[in-house]
Protein backbone atom coordinates (compact mmCIF):
# COMPACT_ATOMS: atom_id res chain seq x y z
CA UNK A 1 0.00 0.00 0.00
CA UNK A 2 2.65 2.81 0.91
CA UNK A 3 5.18 1.54 -1.68
CA UNK A 4 1.47 1.97 -4.43
CA UNK A 5 1.52 5.38 -3.09
CA UNK A 6 4.83 6.42 -4.44
CA UNK A 7 4.82 4.19 -7.64
CA UNK A 8 2.02 5.19 -8.95
CA UNK A 9 2.95 9.02 -9.68
CA UNK A 10 6.24 7.79 -10.24
CA UNK A 11 5.23 5.50 -12.57
CA UNK A 12 3.37 8.49 -14.87
CA UNK A 13 5.86 10.50 -14.62
CA UNK A 14 8.46 8.12 -15.86
CA UNK A 15 6.13 6.75 -18.61
CA UNK A 16 5.08 10.29 -19.68
CA UNK A 17 8.31 12.51 -18.82
CA UNK A 18 11.58 10.00 -18.52
CA UNK A 19 10.34 7.74 -21.11
CA UNK A 20 9.91 10.23 -23.49
CA UNK A 21 13.71 11.71 -23.37
CA UNK A 22 15.05 8.63 -24.18
CA UNK A 23 12.55 8.29 -27.06
CA UNK A 24 13.57 11.43 -28.67
CA UNK A 25 17.23 10.49 -27.90
CA UNK A 26 16.43 6.80 -30.06
CA UNK A 27 14.67 9.62 -32.82
CA UNK A 28 17.71 12.39 -32.89
CA UNK A 29 19.76 9.47 -34.28
CA UNK A 30 17.55 7.78 -37.08
CA UNK A 31 17.97 8.44 -40.29
CA UNK A 32 14.90 10.85 -41.39
CA UNK A 33 12.59 9.55 -44.52
CA UNK A 34 9.74 10.26 -46.60
CA UNK A 35 7.56 8.41 -44.24
CA UNK A 36 4.73 8.38 -41.62
CA UNK A 37 6.25 8.74 -39.32
CA UNK A 38 9.19 10.20 -40.77
CA UNK A 39 11.72 8.50 -39.71
CA UNK A 40 13.43 5.27 -40.22
CA UNK A 41 13.66 1.71 -37.37
CA UNK A 42 17.03 2.16 -35.35
CA UNK A 43 16.57 -1.36 -35.19
CA UNK A 44 16.72 -3.67 -38.12
CA UNK A 45 15.95 -7.32 -38.17
CA UNK A 46 16.39 -9.06 -41.73
CA UNK A 47 18.22 -12.50 -42.94
CA UNK A 48 18.33 -13.05 -38.88
CA UNK A 49 21.10 -10.33 -38.74
CA UNK A 50 20.11 -7.54 -36.62
CA UNK A 51 21.87 -4.33 -38.10
CA UNK A 52 21.51 -1.21 -35.58
CA UNK A 53 21.47 1.72 -38.34
CA UNK A 54 22.91 4.69 -35.85
CA UNK A 55 23.42 7.76 -37.63
CA UNK A 56 24.93 11.02 -35.88
CA UNK A 57 24.35 12.48 -38.95
CA UNK A 58 21.33 14.89 -37.60
CA UNK A 59 24.08 16.32 -34.75
CA UNK A 60 26.89 16.69 -37.95
CA UNK A 61 24.29 18.75 -39.71
CA UNK A 62 23.61 20.62 -36.27
CA UNK A 63 27.11 22.23 -36.45
CA UNK A 64 27.31 22.64 -40.41
CA UNK A 65 24.71 25.17 -40.51
CA UNK A 66 25.98 27.89 -38.66
CA UNK A 67 22.10 28.71 -37.69
CA UNK A 68 22.47 26.48 -35.17
CA UNK A 69 25.46 27.40 -33.28
CA UNK A 70 24.32 31.06 -33.70
CA UNK A 71 20.75 30.26 -32.47
CA UNK A 72 21.66 28.43 -29.48
CA UNK A 73 24.40 31.69 -28.67
CA UNK A 74 21.61 33.97 -28.62
CA UNK A 75 19.25 32.23 -26.52
CA UNK A 76 21.63 31.57 -24.04
CA UNK A 77 22.11 35.77 -24.55
CA UNK A 78 18.58 36.39 -24.58
CA UNK A 79 17.55 34.66 -21.39
CA UNK A 80 20.59 35.84 -19.46
CA UNK A 81 20.28 39.41 -19.71
CA UNK A 82 16.50 38.86 -19.22
CA UNK A 83 17.23 37.03 -16.23
CA UNK A 84 19.39 39.93 -15.31
CA UNK A 85 16.94 42.30 -15.83
CA UNK A 86 14.34 40.22 -13.97
CA UNK A 87 16.61 40.36 -11.19
CA UNK A 88 16.83 43.88 -10.71
CA UNK A 89 13.54 44.42 -10.93
CA UNK A 90 12.59 41.58 -9.02
CA UNK A 91 15.12 41.63 -5.87
CA UNK A 92 13.59 45.02 -4.82
CA UNK A 93 10.14 44.10 -5.18
CA UNK A 94 10.24 41.40 -3.38
CA UNK A 95 12.66 42.78 -0.64
CA UNK A 96 9.95 45.37 -0.36
CA UNK A 97 7.23 42.54 0.21
CA UNK A 98 9.35 40.75 2.91
CA UNK A 99 9.70 43.85 4.64
CA UNK A 100 6.20 45.07 4.67
CA UNK A 101 3.91 44.65 7.49
CA UNK A 102 2.42 41.19 7.86
CA UNK A 103 -0.97 42.08 7.12
CA UNK A 104 -0.21 43.60 3.73
CA UNK A 105 2.16 41.06 3.29
CA UNK A 106 -0.37 38.63 1.97
CA UNK A 107 -2.11 41.39 -0.69
CA UNK A 108 1.07 41.82 -2.23
CA UNK A 109 1.86 38.47 -2.96
CA UNK A 110 -1.25 38.34 -4.48
CA UNK A 111 -0.97 41.02 -6.57
CA UNK A 112 2.29 39.38 -7.37
CA UNK A 113 0.89 35.93 -7.94
CA UNK A 114 -2.41 36.83 -10.04
CA UNK A 115 -0.62 37.96 -13.53
CA UNK A 116 0.66 34.33 -13.16
CA UNK A 117 -2.50 32.55 -12.59
CA UNK A 118 -3.64 34.88 -15.91
CA UNK A 119 -3.17 33.36 -19.51
CA UNK A 120 0.78 33.82 -20.31
CA UNK A 121 -0.47 33.52 -23.77
CA UNK A 122 -3.15 37.02 -23.58
CA UNK A 123 -0.35 38.68 -21.56
CA UNK A 124 1.91 38.55 -23.95
CA UNK A 125 -0.55 39.31 -26.85
CA UNK A 126 -1.13 42.68 -24.89
CA UNK A 127 1.96 43.57 -25.63
CA UNK A 128 1.38 43.88 -29.25
CA UNK A 129 -1.20 46.29 -28.68
CA UNK A 130 1.33 48.36 -26.61
CA UNK A 131 4.42 48.11 -28.91
CA UNK A 132 3.46 48.30 -32.20
CA UNK A 133 3.58 51.27 -34.47
CA UNK A 134 -0.14 52.56 -33.86
CA UNK A 135 -0.28 50.98 -30.43
CA UNK A 136 -1.52 52.61 -26.94
CA UNK A 137 2.84 53.11 -25.99
CA UNK A 138 3.01 55.22 -29.52
CA UNK A 139 0.17 57.07 -29.41
CA UNK A 140 0.79 58.60 -26.12
CA UNK A 141 4.27 59.64 -27.07
CA UNK A 142 3.31 60.99 -30.32
CA UNK A 143 0.25 63.06 -28.35
CA UNK A 144 2.39 64.27 -25.99
CA UNK A 145 4.81 65.56 -28.05
CA UNK A 146 7.97 63.55 -27.04
CA UNK A 147 8.50 62.15 -30.41
CA UNK A 148 6.96 62.79 -33.66
CA UNK A 149 7.61 59.79 -35.36
CA UNK A 150 6.33 56.34 -33.81
CA UNK A 151 8.89 53.85 -32.57
CA UNK A 152 10.04 50.66 -33.59
CA UNK A 153 9.31 48.61 -30.76
CA UNK A 154 7.56 45.61 -31.72
CA UNK A 155 9.38 42.61 -33.90
CA UNK A 156 12.78 43.67 -31.86
CA UNK A 157 14.77 42.21 -29.53
CA UNK A 158 14.13 44.84 -27.05
CA UNK A 159 10.30 43.38 -27.26
CA UNK A 160 11.78 39.63 -26.75
CA UNK A 161 13.48 41.02 -23.53
CA UNK A 162 10.49 42.90 -22.18
CA UNK A 163 8.26 39.83 -22.76
CA UNK A 164 10.42 37.88 -20.69
CA UNK A 165 10.85 39.94 -18.08
CA UNK A 166 6.76 40.86 -17.63
CA UNK A 167 5.76 36.86 -17.80
CA UNK A 168 8.47 35.43 -16.09
CA UNK A 169 8.69 38.04 -12.68
CA UNK A 170 6.15 35.99 -10.46
CA UNK A 171 9.04 33.18 -11.26
CA UNK A 172 11.90 35.53 -9.73
CA UNK A 173 9.79 36.94 -7.02
CA UNK A 174 8.54 34.26 -5.08
CA UNK A 175 11.71 32.36 -4.21
CA UNK A 176 13.71 35.48 -3.14
CA UNK A 177 10.26 36.40 -0.94
CA UNK A 178 10.76 32.64 0.47
CA UNK A 179 14.49 33.85 1.76
CA UNK A 180 14.05 37.12 2.32
CA UNK A 181 10.91 36.73 4.50
CA UNK A 182 13.26 33.77 6.49
CA UNK A 183 16.20 36.50 6.98
CA UNK A 184 16.59 36.68 11.13
CA UNK A 185 16.11 40.29 11.72
CA UNK A 186 18.27 40.04 14.65
CA UNK A 187 21.86 39.87 12.36
CA UNK A 188 20.13 42.84 10.38
CA UNK A 189 19.96 44.77 13.69
CA UNK A 190 23.16 43.52 15.44
CA UNK A 191 24.21 44.78 11.92
CA UNK A 192 23.05 48.05 12.68
CA UNK A 193 24.20 48.17 15.86
CA UNK A 194 27.98 47.59 15.30
CA UNK A 195 27.42 50.47 13.01
CA UNK A 196 27.45 49.65 9.75
CA UNK A 197 25.27 51.74 7.01
CA UNK A 198 22.09 50.17 5.63
CA UNK A 199 24.11 49.83 2.26
CA UNK A 200 26.75 47.95 4.08
CA UNK A 201 24.46 45.96 5.79
CA UNK A 202 22.69 45.26 2.89
CA UNK A 203 25.83 43.73 1.12
CA UNK A 204 27.50 41.85 3.65
CA UNK A 205 24.35 40.32 5.20
CA UNK A 206 21.03 40.43 3.42
CA UNK A 207 22.59 39.76 -0.15
CA UNK A 208 24.37 36.99 1.11
CA UNK A 209 21.96 35.24 2.60
CA UNK A 210 19.40 35.79 0.23
CA UNK A 211 21.62 34.04 -2.50
CA UNK A 212 20.07 30.55 -2.50
CA UNK A 213 16.67 32.42 -3.37
CA UNK A 214 18.98 34.78 -6.21
CA UNK A 215 19.95 31.35 -7.70
CA UNK A 216 16.77 29.52 -7.46
CA UNK A 217 14.76 32.61 -9.21
CA UNK A 218 17.33 33.22 -11.74
CA UNK A 219 17.39 29.27 -12.71
CA UNK A 220 13.73 29.74 -12.65
CA UNK A 221 13.48 32.34 -14.95
CA UNK A 222 16.70 31.31 -17.16
CA UNK A 223 15.99 27.71 -17.67
CA UNK A 224 12.55 28.13 -19.63
CA UNK A 225 13.44 31.48 -21.29
CA UNK A 226 16.07 29.62 -23.24
CA UNK A 227 13.72 27.79 -24.67
CA UNK A 228 11.15 29.63 -25.39
CA UNK A 229 8.85 30.17 -28.47
CA UNK A 230 5.54 31.66 -27.97
CA UNK A 231 7.60 35.11 -27.05
CA UNK A 232 9.89 35.34 -29.89
CA UNK A 233 7.08 34.12 -32.29
CA UNK A 234 4.38 37.20 -31.27
CA UNK A 235 7.14 40.10 -30.20
CA UNK A 236 10.31 38.81 -31.61
CA UNK A 237 11.31 39.98 -35.21
CA UNK A 238 12.68 38.21 -38.15
CA UNK A 239 16.11 38.59 -36.64
CA UNK A 240 15.64 37.24 -33.16
CA UNK A 241 16.88 34.25 -33.61
CA UNK A 242 15.37 31.44 -30.76
CA UNK A 243 16.27 27.88 -30.43
CA UNK A 244 12.95 27.00 -29.38
CA UNK A 245 11.71 28.68 -32.66
CA UNK A 246 14.36 26.46 -34.52
CA UNK A 247 12.81 23.30 -33.21
CA UNK A 248 9.52 24.33 -33.67
CA UNK A 249 9.98 25.20 -37.64
CA UNK A 250 12.09 22.22 -37.80
CA UNK A 251 8.97 20.35 -36.59
CA UNK A 252 6.10 21.80 -38.20
CA UNK A 253 7.35 23.50 -41.36
CA UNK A 254 10.32 21.17 -41.98
CA UNK A 255 8.52 18.29 -41.03
CA UNK A 256 12.31 16.74 -39.92
CA UNK A 257 11.55 15.18 -36.93
CA UNK A 258 15.03 13.49 -36.39
CA UNK A 259 16.69 17.49 -36.44
CA UNK A 260 14.00 18.84 -34.24
CA UNK A 261 15.00 15.61 -31.93
CA UNK A 262 19.15 16.19 -32.15
CA UNK A 263 17.77 20.28 -31.49
CA UNK A 264 15.69 19.29 -28.60
CA UNK A 265 18.63 17.19 -27.02
CA UNK A 266 21.68 19.29 -27.43
CA UNK A 267 19.12 22.04 -25.73
CA UNK A 268 18.60 19.73 -22.95
CA UNK A 269 22.53 19.18 -22.65
CA UNK A 270 23.02 23.26 -22.41
CA UNK A 271 20.08 23.34 -19.95
CA UNK A 272 21.82 20.98 -17.97
CA UNK A 273 24.14 22.61 -15.78
CA UNK A 274 21.81 25.21 -14.59
CA UNK A 275 18.96 22.58 -13.60
CA UNK A 276 21.40 20.41 -11.73
CA UNK A 277 21.97 23.62 -9.87
CA UNK A 278 18.08 24.77 -9.29
CA UNK A 279 17.60 21.06 -7.59
CA UNK A 280 21.28 21.48 -6.02
CA UNK A 281 19.45 24.25 -4.21
CA UNK A 282 16.00 23.46 -3.93
CA UNK A 283 17.48 20.15 -2.01
CA UNK A 284 19.20 22.79 0.42
CA UNK A 285 15.88 24.66 1.09
CA UNK A 286 14.28 21.50 1.44
CA UNK A 287 17.22 20.06 4.52
CA UNK A 288 16.71 23.35 6.33
CA UNK A 289 14.01 23.18 8.94
CA UNK B 1 18.81 52.70 -1.57
CA UNK B 2 16.67 55.31 0.41
CA UNK B 3 13.00 53.93 1.23
CA UNK B 4 11.14 56.85 -1.57
CA UNK B 5 13.66 54.66 -4.33
CA UNK B 6 12.50 51.28 -3.18
CA UNK B 7 8.62 51.98 -3.17
CA UNK B 8 8.98 54.02 -6.75
CA UNK B 9 10.77 50.51 -7.85
CA UNK B 10 7.68 48.28 -6.53
CA UNK B 11 4.98 50.79 -7.96
CA UNK B 12 6.45 50.80 -11.06
CA UNK B 13 6.95 46.84 -10.98
CA UNK B 14 3.20 46.45 -9.94
CA UNK B 15 2.49 48.93 -12.72
CA UNK B 16 4.33 46.85 -15.57
CA UNK B 17 2.81 43.77 -14.11
CA UNK B 18 -1.02 45.53 -14.41
CA UNK B 19 -0.94 47.82 -17.64
CA UNK B 20 -0.52 45.58 -20.47
CA UNK B 21 -3.99 43.60 -18.87
CA UNK B 22 -5.58 46.59 -17.92
CA UNK B 23 -4.71 47.76 -21.48
CA UNK B 24 -6.66 44.32 -22.60
CA UNK B 25 -9.78 45.17 -21.02
CA UNK B 26 -10.01 48.66 -21.56
CA UNK B 27 -9.61 47.89 -25.45
CA UNK B 28 -12.14 45.30 -25.51
CA UNK B 29 -14.69 47.84 -25.04
CA UNK B 30 -13.53 49.82 -28.12
CA UNK B 31 -15.53 50.12 -31.02
CA UNK B 32 -13.23 50.51 -33.63
CA UNK B 33 -12.13 47.17 -35.24
CA UNK B 34 -8.09 49.32 -35.10
CA UNK B 35 -8.03 47.74 -31.25
CA UNK B 36 -5.93 50.68 -30.08
CA UNK B 37 -7.26 53.89 -31.48
CA UNK B 38 -10.48 54.90 -28.99
CA UNK B 39 -13.71 55.36 -30.98
CA UNK B 40 -16.39 55.08 -28.34
CA UNK B 41 -17.96 52.04 -26.37
CA UNK B 42 -19.43 49.38 -27.08
CA UNK B 43 -19.56 45.53 -26.16
CA UNK B 44 -20.29 44.48 -30.12
CA UNK B 45 -16.92 42.35 -30.09
CA UNK B 46 -18.29 40.24 -27.19
CA UNK B 47 -21.76 39.64 -29.03
CA UNK B 48 -18.91 38.33 -32.24
CA UNK B 49 -17.16 36.52 -30.13
CA UNK B 50 -20.00 34.25 -28.88
CA UNK B 51 -21.18 33.68 -32.71
CA UNK B 52 -17.98 32.52 -33.28
CA UNK B 53 -18.59 28.87 -33.60
CA UNK B 54 -14.60 27.74 -34.40
CA UNK B 55 -13.87 29.99 -30.65
CA UNK B 56 -16.62 28.06 -29.16
CA UNK B 57 -16.01 24.71 -29.95
CA UNK B 58 -12.13 25.14 -29.26
CA UNK B 59 -13.16 26.66 -25.72
CA UNK B 60 -15.48 23.42 -25.19
CA UNK B 61 -12.46 21.35 -26.14
CA UNK B 62 -10.37 23.34 -23.62
CA UNK B 63 -12.51 22.91 -20.78
CA UNK B 64 -13.06 19.33 -21.15
CA UNK B 65 -9.18 19.01 -21.49
CA UNK B 66 -8.67 21.33 -18.54
CA UNK B 67 -11.32 19.61 -16.15
CA UNK B 68 -9.75 16.12 -17.03
CA UNK B 69 -6.08 17.11 -16.70
CA UNK B 70 -6.17 18.93 -13.54
CA UNK B 71 -8.44 16.04 -11.92
CA UNK B 72 -5.93 13.65 -12.97
CA UNK B 73 -2.94 15.63 -12.12
CA UNK B 74 -4.37 16.63 -8.56
CA UNK B 75 -4.86 12.70 -7.77
CA UNK B 76 -1.02 12.18 -8.88
CA UNK B 77 0.25 15.14 -6.93
CA UNK B 78 -1.43 13.95 -3.98
CA UNK B 79 0.30 10.26 -4.25
CA UNK B 80 3.20 12.45 -4.97
CA UNK B 81 3.45 14.67 -2.01
CA UNK B 82 2.59 12.45 0.26
CA UNK B 83 5.12 9.74 -0.71
CA UNK B 84 8.16 12.49 -0.54
CA UNK B 85 6.36 14.25 2.72
CA UNK B 86 5.67 11.50 4.80
CA UNK B 87 7.35 7.92 3.98
CA UNK B 88 10.61 9.21 5.54
CA UNK B 89 13.50 7.93 3.23
CA UNK B 90 12.64 5.56 0.84
CA UNK B 91 14.11 4.45 -2.53
CA UNK B 92 13.49 5.81 -5.49
CA UNK B 93 12.85 9.35 -3.30
CA UNK B 94 15.44 11.51 -5.39
CA UNK B 95 14.27 10.36 -8.65
CA UNK B 96 10.57 11.06 -7.64
CA UNK B 97 11.71 14.51 -6.13
CA UNK B 98 13.81 15.21 -9.74
CA UNK B 99 10.84 14.15 -11.77
CA UNK B 100 8.21 16.63 -9.99
CA UNK B 101 10.36 18.99 -10.39
CA UNK B 102 11.85 18.83 -13.70
CA UNK B 103 8.67 19.57 -15.65
CA UNK B 104 7.98 23.16 -13.29
CA UNK B 105 11.26 24.44 -15.43
CA UNK B 106 11.60 22.01 -18.80
CA UNK B 107 11.25 24.49 -22.04
CA UNK B 108 7.45 22.97 -23.51
CA UNK B 109 9.68 22.66 -26.66
CA UNK B 110 10.71 19.93 -25.65
CA UNK B 111 8.19 18.51 -23.59
CA UNK B 112 5.73 18.22 -26.83
CA UNK B 113 8.13 17.11 -29.30
CA UNK B 114 9.31 14.12 -26.83
CA UNK B 115 5.63 13.36 -25.75
CA UNK B 116 4.67 13.86 -29.31
CA UNK B 117 7.58 11.56 -30.34
CA UNK B 118 6.48 8.98 -27.23
CA UNK B 119 2.82 8.60 -28.59
CA UNK B 120 3.97 7.89 -31.93
CA UNK B 121 6.30 5.22 -30.73
CA UNK B 122 3.99 3.50 -28.37
CA UNK B 123 1.15 3.52 -31.26
CA UNK B 124 3.60 2.29 -33.92
CA UNK B 125 4.48 -0.71 -31.06
CA UNK B 126 1.15 -1.46 -29.35
CA UNK B 127 -1.43 0.72 -31.40
CA UNK B 128 -2.09 2.82 -28.35
CA UNK B 129 -2.90 5.77 -27.60
CA UNK B 130 -4.63 5.05 -31.17
CA UNK B 131 -3.72 8.56 -33.09
CA UNK B 132 -3.68 12.30 -31.31
CA UNK B 133 -6.62 13.87 -29.87
CA UNK B 134 -8.12 14.55 -26.42
CA UNK B 135 -6.80 12.20 -24.69
CA UNK B 136 -3.59 12.69 -25.67
CA UNK B 137 -3.59 16.53 -24.59
CA UNK B 138 -5.15 15.29 -21.30
CA UNK B 139 -1.97 13.42 -20.62
CA UNK B 140 0.11 15.69 -21.53
CA UNK B 141 -1.41 18.32 -19.17
CA UNK B 142 -1.83 16.23 -16.60
CA UNK B 143 1.98 15.65 -16.45
CA UNK B 144 3.23 18.81 -16.17
CA UNK B 145 -0.34 19.86 -14.07
CA UNK B 146 1.13 17.15 -11.60
CA UNK B 147 4.44 18.63 -11.11
CA UNK B 148 2.90 22.45 -10.11
CA UNK B 149 -0.15 20.35 -7.79
CA UNK B 150 3.05 18.44 -5.69
CA UNK B 151 4.34 22.13 -4.88
CA UNK B 152 1.03 23.51 -3.66
CA UNK B 153 0.01 20.01 -1.52
CA UNK B 154 3.31 19.50 -0.46
CA UNK B 155 3.67 22.89 1.10
CA UNK B 156 -0.06 22.31 2.93
CA UNK B 157 1.24 18.39 3.76
CA UNK B 158 4.58 20.37 6.11
CA UNK B 159 2.10 22.54 7.62
CA UNK B 160 -0.08 20.15 8.58
CA UNK B 161 0.01 19.22 12.73
CA UNK B 162 1.04 15.46 12.03
CA UNK B 163 -0.44 14.39 16.08
CA UNK B 164 -3.49 14.73 14.77
CA UNK B 165 -2.82 11.61 12.27
CA UNK B 166 -1.10 9.85 15.19
CA UNK B 167 -3.56 10.30 17.64
CA UNK B 168 -5.93 8.43 15.03
CA UNK B 169 -3.36 5.92 14.79
CA UNK B 170 -3.33 5.26 18.18
CA UNK B 171 -6.91 4.92 18.60
CA UNK B 172 -6.54 2.24 15.79
CA UNK B 173 -7.71 3.75 12.62
CA UNK B 174 -5.80 2.23 9.49
CA UNK B 175 -4.14 4.32 7.41
CA UNK B 176 -6.24 4.21 4.78
CA UNK B 177 -8.50 5.58 7.10
CA UNK B 178 -6.44 8.14 8.35
CA UNK B 179 -5.89 9.40 5.15
CA UNK B 180 -9.42 9.77 3.97
CA UNK B 181 -10.59 10.30 7.55
CA UNK B 182 -7.94 13.17 8.77
CA UNK B 183 -5.64 14.15 5.95
CA UNK B 184 -7.49 14.44 3.47
CA UNK B 185 -9.65 17.01 5.03
CA UNK B 186 -7.01 18.55 6.43
CA UNK B 187 -5.72 18.88 3.06
CA UNK B 188 -9.06 20.06 1.22
CA UNK B 189 -7.96 23.75 0.64
CA UNK B 190 -4.80 23.07 -0.94
CA UNK B 191 -6.40 19.95 -2.87
CA UNK B 192 -8.49 22.87 -4.35
CA UNK B 193 -5.92 25.28 -5.48
CA UNK B 194 -4.02 22.93 -6.71
CA UNK B 195 -7.20 21.60 -9.23
CA UNK B 196 -7.36 25.33 -9.87
CA UNK B 197 -3.99 25.91 -10.75
CA UNK B 198 -3.28 22.63 -12.62
CA UNK B 199 -6.52 23.56 -14.33
CA UNK B 200 -5.69 27.14 -15.38
CA UNK B 201 -2.35 25.80 -16.62
CA UNK B 202 -3.94 23.42 -18.73
CA UNK B 203 -5.96 26.11 -20.45
CA UNK B 204 -3.54 28.23 -21.24
CA UNK B 205 -0.94 26.04 -22.93
CA UNK B 206 0.00 26.85 -26.55
CA UNK B 207 2.94 24.38 -27.35
CA UNK B 208 2.56 21.48 -25.89
CA UNK B 209 -1.02 20.93 -27.52
CA UNK B 210 0.05 22.33 -30.46
CA UNK B 211 2.34 18.98 -30.48
CA UNK B 212 0.08 16.18 -29.28
CA UNK B 213 -3.39 17.25 -30.72
CA UNK B 214 -4.70 16.43 -33.96
CA UNK B 215 -6.70 18.40 -36.51
CA UNK B 216 -9.64 17.78 -34.78
CA UNK B 217 -8.50 18.55 -31.36
CA UNK B 218 -7.65 22.32 -31.59
CA UNK B 219 -8.12 23.80 -28.01
CA UNK B 220 -8.69 27.26 -27.80
CA UNK B 221 -5.23 28.59 -26.77
CA UNK B 222 -3.95 27.15 -30.13
CA UNK B 223 -7.18 29.35 -32.18
CA UNK B 224 -6.06 32.39 -29.96
CA UNK B 225 -2.46 32.06 -31.06
CA UNK B 226 -3.39 31.23 -34.95
CA UNK B 227 -5.46 34.55 -34.83
CA UNK B 228 -3.07 36.83 -32.70
CA UNK B 229 0.10 35.81 -35.20
CA UNK B 230 -1.71 37.69 -37.86
CA UNK B 231 -1.97 40.98 -35.33
CA UNK B 232 -4.77 42.50 -32.80
CA UNK B 233 -7.77 41.33 -33.05
CA UNK B 234 -11.01 42.95 -30.86
CA UNK B 235 -12.86 39.53 -30.40
CA UNK B 236 -9.44 38.20 -28.99
CA UNK B 237 -9.09 41.19 -26.45
CA UNK B 238 -12.93 40.11 -25.28
CA UNK B 239 -12.10 36.91 -24.81
CA UNK B 240 -9.19 37.62 -22.97
CA UNK B 241 -11.24 40.29 -20.51
CA UNK B 242 -13.46 37.18 -19.84
CA UNK B 243 -10.58 34.71 -19.39
CA UNK B 244 -8.84 37.39 -16.98
CA UNK B 245 -12.22 37.83 -15.13
CA UNK B 246 -12.76 34.25 -14.80
CA UNK B 247 -9.27 33.32 -13.80
CA UNK B 248 -9.31 36.22 -11.29
CA UNK B 249 -11.75 34.62 -9.77
CA UNK B 250 -11.00 31.01 -9.78
CA UNK B 251 -7.38 32.32 -8.22
CA UNK B 252 -9.13 35.03 -5.30
CA UNK B 253 -11.09 31.54 -4.49
CA UNK B 254 -7.84 29.49 -4.28
CA UNK B 255 -5.84 31.82 -2.82
CA UNK B 256 -8.58 32.91 -0.32
CA UNK B 257 -8.91 28.77 0.78
CA UNK B 258 -5.26 28.17 1.02
CA UNK B 259 -4.80 31.67 3.21
CA UNK B 260 -7.72 30.68 5.30
CA UNK B 261 -5.85 28.63 7.72
CA UNK B 262 -2.32 29.71 7.53
CA UNK B 263 -2.38 33.82 7.11
CA UNK B 264 -0.19 33.35 4.42
CA UNK B 265 -0.55 32.56 0.24
CA UNK B 266 1.41 30.27 -1.74
CA UNK B 267 1.34 29.40 -5.33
Amino acid sequence: MKRLVALIPMAWLGLFFLVPFLVLLKISVSEPAIAQPPYMPLLDWADGILTIALNLGNYIFLTEDPLYLLSYLSSVKIAAISTILTLLLGYPMAYVIARAPEHRRGLLLMLVILPFWTSFLLRVYAWIGLLKANGIVNNALLAVGVIDQPLVMLQTDFAVYLGIVYTYLPFMILPLYATLSKLDADLLDASADLGARPGTTFLTVTLPLSLPGVVAGSMLVFIPAVGEYIIPALLGGPGTLMIGSVLWNEFFLNRDWPVAAAVAIVMVLVLALPIGLLRRVQAREGERP
Amino acid sequence: MSRTVLRLVVIAGFVFLYAPIVSLVIYSFNESRLVTVWSGFSTKWYGELLRDPQILGAAWISLKVAFLAACLATVLGTLAATALVRHGRFRGQTLLGGLVTAPLVMPEVIIGLSLLLLFVALDNALGWPGGRGLSTIVIAHATFGTAFAVVVIQARMVALDRSVEEAAQDLGARPLRVFFDVTLPGLAPALVAAWLLAFTLSLDDVVIASFVASPGSTTLPMVIFSKVRLGVSPEVNALATLVIATVSILALIAAWLSARRRGAVSV
